[in-house]
């Protein structure tokens, strides 16, 4: 079973891979033909103050984005958990965002937050009609947002997925003593979880250090204002395909690779998920 | 190795093998107009196009060119990115006797000029970039169409206190504010300071007259010229045209394009006389002709040097390309196109409105001493992001005016 698998990897993750890994020694522009460059680019890429607003960009997006999505994902799944027709009618709604393509989402908000003729425009709600995208303070927030409107439905299944898990005899034997919701949240429910987290945590990551497609269609293809959205995979875009460096693009490519195996490593070691210890013993 | 048959999707048959491929942009309905009379008459040697959307048909030229699945025939801006796949080999010259070259406008045809030898032929209409007002709202205010900066300044000052936006601009899309950095560097040090910089002298850059331009772009901005929320706005959306055409905004700066667009989404407003133009104003003290042009003076088929059916190709650019009925076809979309002695077809236009915009950006790039290509396509394509990122940092204030040339010429060298 696994051969099969291993040779797509192969094929599609690896080879892929080392070709980029080798294109960042090399000086390319799509065009003609291909230089060696040696270490040209790595060093260019490494000195150059762009990438390294770049990265802390893409770090704020991350931190920001976990710090908003993981309470909102935690309060959804809380709610979703138990049976009932209402909140499967919700629970659907909510779910909704993550069903559209990241293309119709980006316009779709951009339409809604043009401060002319969006939301802005609607009575009694003029003190929405604020540059919300075009402000270098707010568009980099405001982007979070977006992206956090797209991805809380899947990681509020996932915790649902996770409370549902639960044996119902710990939250009977806790009501026996006393224990009021709020503390059975705390200390069934949260540590119950802990898995769930480091696998929604994980995803959210790490899927940050890639977040496109939203932010190119949000910022008109730019990263703009100035470069206020500028997050390294949209850098790494640039660069290979409006400024043509591919050799470049490439090295900032092979260190969006570094950084997110170096990311998901660190969180399995810090969670102990890889020692996948159960947390049912003696039940 | 079917060339011919490389970027097409659909069933091959025996005459699409012989054929040929182009590519362009979607909205170039005409061109497709000359492409269908092509093909009736050519049904062996069948041209096969296909209709991209504008963002990222550069970069999949690109790729394509680099994967040898390039189409035969290709549209672009001219400029340093059709300068680049001259200098990569990519692209064929054209001469007198292969494709007419002398029917088109001159001035035009210099942006698909490298080394004195021509690589492309003009496709669709002149788009210099010009001054629309919306009479009505520039009436209520009491300001007349500005002609030079104190006009403009004035204008701001009275539009702004009717809460109206003076100038709507689609900051967002960053390429709309770099027309006026074009035009105020232009007025200000002449057409010579950017030809310079075009032919590859960085050093131009630091010329003060460059300061001097994002100056006056940051003191218009400072002034609320182009209202609170432009870097907010996209083009595509249409909302800076909206804004002009709904009475929000007074003015707008834009190519060409923008009549037909405006005609499209407020057939009304033409209709009832509305929609004012002309040229940009004049700086004082400004070097440059109140009369130079900037914008796009037309896009460009261009032919691919691998393509195995030159002979086919070049009946095309010969019979079809800007001919009688496609010089109609566009007179009558509201767009002049880039062909010699349009007068006598310019007088017998029916709808008066239409007759008086096309006499205008005739006479505008007839008299023009100079029409700069936009600087995004006249630069080669490393350097067109920086210019962009650079020119949206200048508006937004956020690099003092000398700084924009220090980071181009620093770009380019």
């Amino acid at each position: 079973m696994a051969a099969p698998a291993l040779l797509l990897f192969g094929l599609f993750g690896l080879v892929p891979l080392v070709g980029v890994v080798v294109l960042s020694l090399a000086d390319w522009d799509g065009l003609g033909s291909v230089g060696w460059a040696g270490l040209a680019n790595w060093s260019g890429v490494l000195t150059d103050g762009a990438t390294w607003q770049a990265l802390g960009l893409t770090v704020k997006v991350m931190l920001v984005s976990w710090l908003v999505q993981t309470p909102v994902a935690l309060a959804l799944g809380v709610f979703q958990a138990p049976r009932g027709r209402a909140r499967a009618l919700f629970s659907v709604l909510f779910f909704l965002p993550l069903l559209l393509s990241a293309v119709a989402i980006g316009l779709t908000w951009q339409a809604l937050l043009d401060p002319s003729f969006g939301i802005g425009a609607t009575p009694g709600l003029h003190w929405l009609a604020q540059p919300l995208l075009g402000s270098p303070d707010l568009a980099l927030y405001t982007v979070i947002f977006v992206i956090a409107w797209q991805f809380v439905p899947f990681h509020a299944l996932l915790y649902q997925a996770g409370i549902r898990q639960i044996p119902t005899s710990l939250y009977e034997a806790a009501a026996l003593d006393g224990a009021g919701p709020v503390t059975r949240f705390l200390h069934i429910t949260l540590p119950q979880l802990k898995y769930t987290m480091v696998t929604s945590s994980t995803l959210m990551l790490v899927g940050s250090l890639t977040y496109f497609d939203l932010i190119f269609v949000l910022s008109g293809g730019t990263g703009g204002p100035g470069t206020a959205t500028r997050v390294l995979p949209l850098a790494m875009y640039i660069t290979g395909f409006q400024a043509h460096d591919m050799g470049r693009a490439s090295a900032v490519a092979t260190l969006l690779v570094v950084l997110g195996l170096a990311l998901s490593l660190l969180m399995t070691r810090l969670s102990g998920f890889t020692r996948m210890d159960s947390q049912q013993e003696g039940m | 190795m079917g060339l011919a048959a490389c970027g097409t999707s659909g069933p091959s048959t025996t005459s699409s093998a012989k054929g040929l491929t182009m590519w362009a942009l979607n909205d170039q309905a005409i061109l497709k107009e000359s492409v269908d009379a092509y093909n009736e008459d050519h049904p062996d040697e069948k041209i096969t196009l296909r209709l991209f959307a504008n963002d990222d048909y550069k970069q999949k030229l690109r790729v394509a060119f680099g994967a040898n699945q390039a189409p035969d025939i290709f549209f672009s801006w001219g400029g340093g990115a059709l300068n680049d796949y001259v200098k990569a080999g990519k692209v064929d010259a054209l001469t007198q006797s292969d494709a007419e070259i002398d029917r088109f406008t001159p001035s035009v045809m210099g942006s698909a000029t490298f080394d004195g030898k021509v690589y492309g032929v003009p496709a669709n209409g002149l788009a210099p970039v010009v001054l629309y007002y919306n009479k009505k709202v520039l009436a209520d205010a009491g300001v007349e169409p500005p002609k030079t900066y104190g006009d403009l300044l004035t204008a701001v000052k009275k539009l702004k206190a009717r809460d109206v936006v003076p100038m709507s601009l689609a900051a967002n899309s960053k390429w709309p504010t770099l027309m006026y950095l074009e035009y105020l560097l232009d007025r200000q040090g002449g057409s010579r300071v950017f030809t310079n910089i075009a032919s590859g002298d960085a050093s131009m850059w630091k010329d003060d007259s460059v300061t001097k331009a994002n100056q006056y772009l940051q003191d218009l901005a400072k002034a609320g010229a182009f209202g609170d929320n432009a870097s907010s706005v996209t083009y595509d959306q249409g909302a800076s045209t909206a804004l002009l055409y709904t009475g929000k905004a007074g003015m707008t700066l834009m190519g060409t394009w923008e009549y037909a667009n405006i005609a499209k989404a407020a057939p009304g407003f033409l209709k009832n006389g509305d929609l004012g133009y002309t040229a940009f104003p004049t700086l004082p003290d400004g070097a440059g002709k109140a009369s130079n042009i900037v914008g796009n003076p037309s896009n460009f088929l261009s032919l691919n040097s691998s393509t195995k059916n030159k002979d086919a190709a070049l009946t095309y650019f010969k019979d079809y390309v800007l001919n009688d009925s496609q010089v109609d076809a566009y007179l009558a979309a509201g767009s002049v196109p880039p062909v010699e002695g349009l007068e006598t077809k310019l007088a017998a236009v029916k709808s008066s409105t239409d007759k008086e915009w096309l006499t205008f950006v005739y006479n505008l790039v007839r008299t023009a001493p100079s029409f700069q290509l936009s600087w995004d396509q006249a630069l080669p394509s490393d350097q067109a992001d920086p210019l962009l990122t650079n020119t949206d940092k200048s508006f937004l204030r956020q690099i003092p005016p000398a700084e924009f040339g220090v980071n181009m010429s620093k770009a380019a060298s």
